[in-house]
């Protein structure tokens, strides 16, 4: 083709065959869904709470999968060695629910609640490699990894949250 | 006094900018202009008036008045200065209102042009800007309020703005001060450039549902607004790559991007704000496909907004994430009746905007950005998909369900490979029709040329094949522009007997917009050459040394020399270890990790020591040491090759956006008229 057959942008509607790109069109965007949908198929995990982890245990829902479990850390239960980086520690049971969350003063107050109730189911978990800096006592821990056989939560992946550093509650020192 | 002042000034821009969008509203159907020019100075006067607020807020927080809550939670009185002024954005209340103040300044800015030629934009334009900040402002006065403060009552200790019945102001000694993760100059600047990015886009998006309500189907609404766009887009790219620059240096995981919730939510914005840049090219050049901008821009603007209610919500879990907070319902009315205006204005207008053209070619150059705006959309649709998931699962089944990094790695890399193949043709390709001999002669040398992308990497031991094809492709993409600019310099030398250099800026300066855009393509395949160095290549490895052991990893040996812990001068503990490094035996220098731990907070923060070249980094990451010996010290050391080619490609990218968006020289020759006006 040369140059002259170029045409200026408003002129008469050149003729196209539609039908081409539309069906170039579907097949990119297909393309696209069918990475998506097996890409999703291959890669969702559960996001548990502790009670759930505990209740899918019994029947044998989660065996060999990765899933997420959220929780409180308690303090006491870190334990860490340097040398090895193997790290340990147990979190207890905090409702995912939202409203059930908020009833407890907000994330922070749920986690001290949680921390603070003996009665809460806990989930004892396992994780090699360096501690990270937010684990500490009424942490909300969010952990990825698998269940093993002998109830242990061996992470692969730990995300940590201390919401009293991002918005403090009541100062502590006050002068009236 | 300080808090009343401020708070008051915030209510009166509340009032301010309700009654400008009325005024404007009403003085566009009245056809009565003087109404329209009051609801101008209105929304001129948005921006001093909530910088009395800002300046309240900033001078409570320098002079220590922790009665004011949000003082209180951001500062404290260790901090230095400013930090205490960065501490405005550094918490919930009052990142809004840095945010709304920012929003105000781009909506003034954008009436101080001469409206001559778009009388009919300038009522919409008010309309969309001042109610989009009434709402900020709204949260800001009411859910939000950052100058609410402590008071003693019968019932204990209420926090409100005004004296509850009985009740006495209560003055806290000291905050408890910014979280030590904000204190690092990449996170000071960070947050300011993410906002600017986010609320720049108000402006194309004002004049898009301007130009649907004018009924004005031509492009001015893009070439009045390009200037905004790009400043947005150059806003938002540069808060990206500073979080992701940050998150390396500062976050010590060895890496600078975790495909976190908050992550994405500001990702999707630029993805569609980008996908825009590219449909508005289309429309610029052949005036096809004249919805596409529109659907484009009402997302990102859309998404912008989703992003801030991500982020502010407690509707994810993610370490971005500020305190929850009732403000989420609210957000979500907002965006859903944002998008039910803009899409049934577009609707009712779709016809107008129907283009007469047709696409004649997939190699024409149309097409081919067209592709590439649906890659754009597959990306943003991929990452809006594993963000909702968790909640739809939830809503749908009961259970909660995420998707982490593997599944938008494995969606997105083929969908960034597909964009690579149409970097390659495209900047050969022409508009309107596809010449396979035009393309076929531009294409074999830097074809021949990229050959080097494969042989080399595979002569390095490569095996990995979609490593391997991925290299060719930026190898490829590479040639393509660096060939491109040579035979267009060579041209015009051989026309106008220039020398290389001149002729080199001459033609740069003619066509200044589509060698930009090869500018900033270079910039994409380099970082892109990084990002495979670093997710396919990188190698780990941990030890625990006594003083004068080594560890290796690659071709790296490192010494574990001492370790120092002092306290520094801000209430602050550092331990930091000395390491030398050889490299294939000799010495290369000495790395620093250290750890720093914050009194006042808790908290620690580690911070690696990295040697950084073009052909590798050695990151090393200083883990936990014997306290009192200082004797032995555990570190967790990575070998991230090519990495550094990430930070480069950002710089080219940047630089690129920057010439872009510096104003062009106006010319008068060929009678085109100046395109630009603010």
């Amino acid at each position: 083709m040369v140059m002259e057959e170029l045409q200026p942008i408003e002129a008469e509607p050149r003729k196209g065959n539609s039908l081409k790109f539309i069906i170039g069109g579907v097949v990119i965007v297909a393309a696209i869904i069918f990475l998506m949908v097996s890409s999703l198929q291959a890669n969702v995990q559960y996001f548990l709470t502790v009670d759930e982890v505990i209740e899918k245990e019994q029947t044998g829902d989660l065996a060999g999968r990765n899933i997420r479990v959220s929780g409180a850390v308690l303090g006491d239960s870190i334990e860490y060695d340097g040398e090895t980086l193997n790290l340990s520690f147990t979190i207890v049971h905090v409702p995912a629910d939202n409203q059930l969350v908020e009833e407890e003063g907000g994330l922070a107050g749920a986690l001290h609640n949680a921390v603070m109730d003996p009665n809460r189911t806990q989930l004892r978990v396992v994780y090699n490699g360096p501690m990270p800096d937010l684990l500490q006592n009424e942490a909300q821990a969010i952990l990825t990894g698998e269940l093993l056989a002998n109830g242990v939560f061996e992470a692969d992946e730990l995300l940590l949250k201390c919401p009293t550093k991002y918005e403090g509650a009541v100062p502590e020192q006050i002068d009236s | 006094m300080a808090a009343e002042i401020g708070f008051g000034s915030l209510f009166v821009t509340l009032i301010v900018s309700i009654y400008g969008f009325v005024a404007a509203i009403y003085g566009e159907r009245s056809r009565q202009k003087a109404w329209v020019l009051s609801a101008q100075q209105a929304m001129r006067l948005v921006f001093p008036l909530l910088t009395i607020s800002i300046l309240c807020l900033v001078y409570l927080l320098i002079t220590n008045h922790f009665e004011v809550v949000y003082v209180s939670e951001v500062s404290s009185t260790t901090m230095p200065t400013y930090l205490k002024i960065t501490a405005l954005w550094g918490g919930q209340a009052g990142s809004l209102l840095f945010w709304s103040w920012l929003l105000a300044g781009f909506t003034s800015a954008v009436t101080l042009r001469k409206w001559d030629r778009d009388q009919e934009f300038l009522p919409w334009v008010i309309v969309v800007s001042l109610i989009t900040l009434a709402f900020f402002l709204l949260l800001n006065t009411f859910f939000e309020n950052p100058f609410i403060r402590y008071w003693q009552t019968n019932q204990g200790i209420v926090t409100a703005f005004s004296q509850p019945p009985g009740g006495m102001m209560i003055f806290p000694r000291d905050g408890s001060g910014l979280n030590p993760l904000l204190r690092h100059p990449g996170m000071i600047i960070h947050p300011p450039m993410q906002y600017l990015g986010f609320v720049a886009f108000i402006v194309p998006y004002a004049y898009a549902m301007a130009s649907l309500i004018s009924g004005r189907s031509d492009d001015r609404w893009i070439k009045l607004s390009r200037p905004w766009t790009l400043w947005a887009w150059l806003f938002l790219s540069l808060g990206l790559v500073l979080g992701a620059r940050w998150a390396y240096d500062v976050l010590g995981w060895g890496g600078y991007w975790a495909w976190d919730p908050v992550e994405i939510s500001a990702l999707m914005p630029w993805l569609s704000g980008t996908a825009f840049l590219h449909a508005v090219l289309i429309q610029e050049k052949r005036g096809m496909f004249k919805q596409w901008p529109i659907v484009l821009i009402i997302l990102t603007y859309n998404l912008m907004i989703f992003g801030t209610f991500l982020t502010r919500s407690g509707l994810l879990s993610s370490v971005h994430s500020f305190a929850q907070s009732t403000i989420g319902p609210i957000f979500l009315a907002f965006i859903a009746l944002t998008i039910i205006v803009s899409f049934w204005l577009l609707s009712s207008r779709w016809e107008n905007f129907k283009s007469r053209q047709e696409l004649t070619s997939f190699f024409s150059k149309e097409a081919l950005i067209l592709i590439s705006v649906v890659l754009f959309m597959g990306l943003l649709l991929t990452s809006f998909w594993g963000v909702l998931f968790p909640k739809i699962s939830e809503l749908v089944t009961g259970q909660t369900v995420t998707v982490g990094p593997p599944f938008y790695e494995r969606v997105a890399a083929p969908i960034l490979g597909g964009m690579l193949i149409i970097m390659v043709i495209c900047p050969l390709a022409v508009w309107s029709y596809a010449s396979f001999k035009h393309l076929g002669k531009l294409l074999w040398k830097p074809g021949l040329f990229s050959i080097l992308g494969i042989i080399l990497p595979i002569l390095g031991g490569l095996t990995n094949w979609a490593a391997v094809i991925a290299f060719w492709l930026v190898a490829f993409v590479l040639a393509v522009n660096i060939f491109e600019f040579g035979r267009r310099t060579k041209l015009r030398r051989k026309s106008e007997g220039e020398s290389w250099l001149q002729a080199f800026g001459k033609v740069f300066d003619r066509n200044r917009r589509a060698y930009t855009a090869m500018l900033i393509h270079i910039g994409v395949v380099l970082m892109a050459m990084g990002i495979i160095g670093i997710e396919v290549f990188q190698t780990e490895t941990q030890g625990t040394l006594s003083v004068g052991e080594e560890i290796s990893l690659a071709p790296y040996t490192m010494t574990f020399e001492r370790l120092d812990v002092f306290d520094a001068a801000d209430a602050r503990n550092v331990a930091r270890a000395v390491i030398s490094v050889k490299k294939d035996g000799q010495l290369v220098g000495e790395i620093y990790p250290r750890r720093d731990f914050f009194y006042d907070s808790g908290q620690p923060m580690t911070i690696p020591g990295v040697r950084s070249t073009l052909v590798d980094d050695f990151y090393v990451i200083l883990v936990d040491w014997k306290a009192i010996t200082s004797q032995s010290a555990t570190f967790k050391v990575y070998h991230n090759p090519l990495v550094k080619w990430l930070w480069i490609g950002t710089y080219v990218f940047i630089a690129g956006v920057v010439v872009a968006t510096w104003p062009e020289k106006k010319t008068k020759s060929a009678g085109t008229k100046p395109g630009r006006s603010i």
